[in-house]
């Protein structure tokens, strides 16, 4: 009994709601890729053992699962703080956000950069709570000047947008190229 | 001499000056908006820097890196939120300084500290040149790979506290750089005979989740929050002469600073720490701090600005980030061809005397600007944070996308910005699993050369460097260990003498 309390003890830690979901988790995600070693990984002949393309993912995952263990033992063993469902409530949320930021990398080759970022912006300006005329005129304005200093003066490879094409001939070119 | 001349006309380049600038500038407007962080903006600029020379890019970056800490420091002393993360021990004395009224007295000596914090670590870096240019070449694979291990060891035991989520996540950063196509036997790992995993893991893509997007995604959710208003009069060139007061304090500090930021893995925390309780147990006046003592606001922002450059060291000699900054910075390096280690000392020195230049011009650059324009930026960062977070999910884009026009890339960036926002909802650390990724691949390339020589064990450590690395390893385990024996004991002594005690109450 006294090893036992001795344990939990030195495992003992501040841990914030949620932190047992997680932990657990990760080391469920570990014992998994930890069993998939033998199938995903080779093992080959007349090649020594710290050159061998098993090596490292076998080592790196038996640490991962080893610490992720611990990390749980530790989280079983700290004073829990309540709202742990809230929390996962909180990361499911980010969801929402990471969809429109999706249809947003899906809209770009279509659109074109500078007309996307102009709706995107605006869209989740609106979405957070923020649609006053000076916030959608400050997206607006921080959506051009992001599409014009990347795109243009930069020359960051982001293609051109296939609504250009439906363009009159001077403004065509001008937007594939700057916008 | 001549080398000189030829890191000057590197420098001398008008697209190395507008980089400096924009670095410098921005760096610091980046550092004062609470939220955002030099991480988040070396994560999306990184692939944009891609298309410059390697001395440009390098320079923005440098530029956003060295200056964040000096902007963190402006909400930390006037509205009590730290721009950055390093700058929470700035609040401390800081805020306290500006409720007495003295908030032009706390700017001015944090930015004066700041700057001799800066320059120090330059000139040491300067100083240390020659002798780093003279030890580098003695580093071969089996020392990088013992550095590399090194450093992988510190950055787990730094987090004290989380040491297990710190190497739980660490090893997940090395298993990443493993997966893919195996670039020595050509065998498939862990790709699930999935196509798009057969190129591997991309760091960057990795990067703009963990600090970009995930940051974004906890603005977004978050419930909005504006930084309060503040305005500052007075004279803010006066904490330069007021400095010299406080000198001894700047200097020790600024040494702690640049000997913890050449350890990988420690940084700008352990710096602070080490130099708050030194300026603390030094001082006549030790109750003055957290209640706003100058000595306290000195010794946190001079030691937390000589990181930077002293990170430097590690990651230019040696070609090991000793932090997940510098660790994007190897990225740059290595898509233009340009290798850190000792070749770079004996082969492109002007490049390096230019990155040395780079590095003091940004320091005065920074303070001539926030001598003159403090007031402007306490205007800018009244942004509310949920449109920070639209910002910011937008320029991550731009950093995830121009990399490969690749949807999965933004799709795996975005898993990464979800499994980022739960590490800092939960307070675990995010950087074990960068430096996982960068030095994990290096220590597989290091051993695998190194063994090839190698016939017993001890041959591995024959050579006078790899035997003090693990030396320093072995000791560094050891002394873990003791102090989580002692901590341990003080624990239960302490909890012995509260139950003794509340027996005799009640007795």
């Amino acid at each position: 009994m006294a090893h036992i309390k001795t344990l939990q003890e030195l495992f003992r830690r501040h841990r914030r709601p949620g932190d047992i979901v997680f932990a657990l988790l990760f080391l469920a995600f570990s014992i998994f890729l930890l069993s998939q070693v033998y199938g995903e990984t080779s093992w080959v002949k007349r090649t020594k053992w710290f050159a061998q393309p098993r090596f490292w993912p076998a080592v790196s995952l038996i640490f991962m699962t080893f610490f992720a263990l611990l990390h749980f033992v530790g989280s079983l063993c700290s004073p829990r703080i309540l709202g742990r469902w809230m929390e996962v409530v909180f990361w499911l949320r980010s969801l929402e956000f990471v969809l429109y930021f999706l249809l947003y990398v899906a809209i770009v080759p279509l659109l074109g950069y500078l007309p996307s970022t102009v709706l995107f912006t605006c869209f989740l300006t609106v979405r957070v709570g923020l649609a006053t005329p000076r916030f959608l005129l400050a997206s607006s304005v921080f959506a051009i000047c992001v599409a014009v200093i990347f795109r243009a003066f930069l020359q960051v490879k982001i293609p051109a947008g296939q609504l250009y094409e439906a363009f009159p001939d001077p403004l065509k070119a001008f937007a594939l190229t700057y916008l | 001499m001549e080398t000189f001349l030829s890191s000057l006309a590197i420098l001398s380049q008008w697209q190395v000056l507008v980089a400096l600038l924009l670095g410098s500038i921005g760096g610091v407007i980046i550092g004062a908006l609470p939220g955002v962080g030099a991480a988040v903006a070396i994560a999306i600029l990184l692939p944009a820097t891609f298309a410059f020379e390697p001395i440009v890019g390098l320079t923005l970056m440098l530029g956003v890196y060295g200056s964040s800490m000096y902007g963190g420091a402006i909400p930390a002393i006037l509205i009590n939120t730290p721009g950055t993360a390093v700058n929470a021990l700035t609040t401390y004395d800081g805020y306290p300084m500006t409720k007495r009224g003295e908030g032009h007295r706390a700017l001015s000596l944090a930015y004066s500290a700041s700057f001799f914090g800066g320059i120090f670590s330059v000139v040491c870096l300067i100083l240390l040149s020659p002798l780093l240019a003279m030890i580098a070449p003695h580093f071969g694979s089996r020392e990088i790979f013992l550095a590399a291990l090194l450093g992988i060891i510190l950055v787990v035991l730094a987090h004290r506290g989380q040491v297990f989520a710190a190497g739980m996540l660490a090893s997940f950063g090395i298993f990443l750089s493993t997966i893919g196509l195996e670039p020595v036997k050509y065998t498939k790992r862990f790709t699930f005979d999935m196509t798009w995993l057969t190129s591997g893991i991309n760091l960057i893509v990795v990067v703009l989740g963990l600090f970009a997007i995930s940051q974004a995604l906890l603005l977004l959710v978050d419930k909005d929050h504006k930084p309060g208003k503040a305005h500052v009069d007075g004279n803010l060139f006066s904490g330069l002469s007021e400095l010299l007061r406080f000198k001894r304090i700047a200097s020790v500090s600024s040494s702690l600073g640049v000997l913890m930021g050449m350890i990988p893995g420690v940084g700008e925390f352990t710096a602070q720490f080490l130099s708050y309780t030194y300026a603390q147990k030094t001082s006549k006046k030790p109750d003055d701090f957290g209640n706003g003592s100058p000595e306290g606001l000195v010794a946190s922002e001079a030691a937390n600005n000589a990181v930077p450059g002293a990170a430097m060291i590690p990651l230019l000699a040696l070609g090991i980030p000793g932090e997940a900054l510098t660790a994007m910075m190897l990225s740059v390096f290595y898509v233009h061809n340009v290798i850190p280690g000792p070749q770079l000392f004996q082969g492109q020195l002007d490049f390096v005397i230019a990155i040395y230049i780079a590095l003091i011009l940004l320091n005065v650059i920074v303070l001539a600007f926030l001598l003159s324009s403090t007031n402007l930026l306490l205007k800018i960062i009244q942004i509310p944070t949920r449109f920070l977070g639209v910002m910011i999910l937008t320029l991550s884009f731009v950093g995830v996308y121009s990399l490969r026009n690749s949807i999965t890339d933004c799709a795996v960036a975005s898993a990464f910005g979800i499994f980022g926002l739960i590490l800092k909802r939960l307070n675990l650390p995010i950087v074990p699993i960068i430096l996982g990724m960068v030095l994990g691949s290096i220590m597989e390339v290091k051993l695998r050369s190194a063994m090839a020589r190698v016939k017993s064990p001890l041959d591995f450590v024959d050579r006078p460097i790899a035997a003090i690395l693990f030396a320093v390893i072995l000791l560094i385990l050891i002394l873990h260990v003791r102090t989580v024996i002692r901590e341990h004991k003080s624990r239960r002594e302490q909890e012995t003498s509260k139950n003794s005690e509340a027996s005799t109450q009640q007795g």
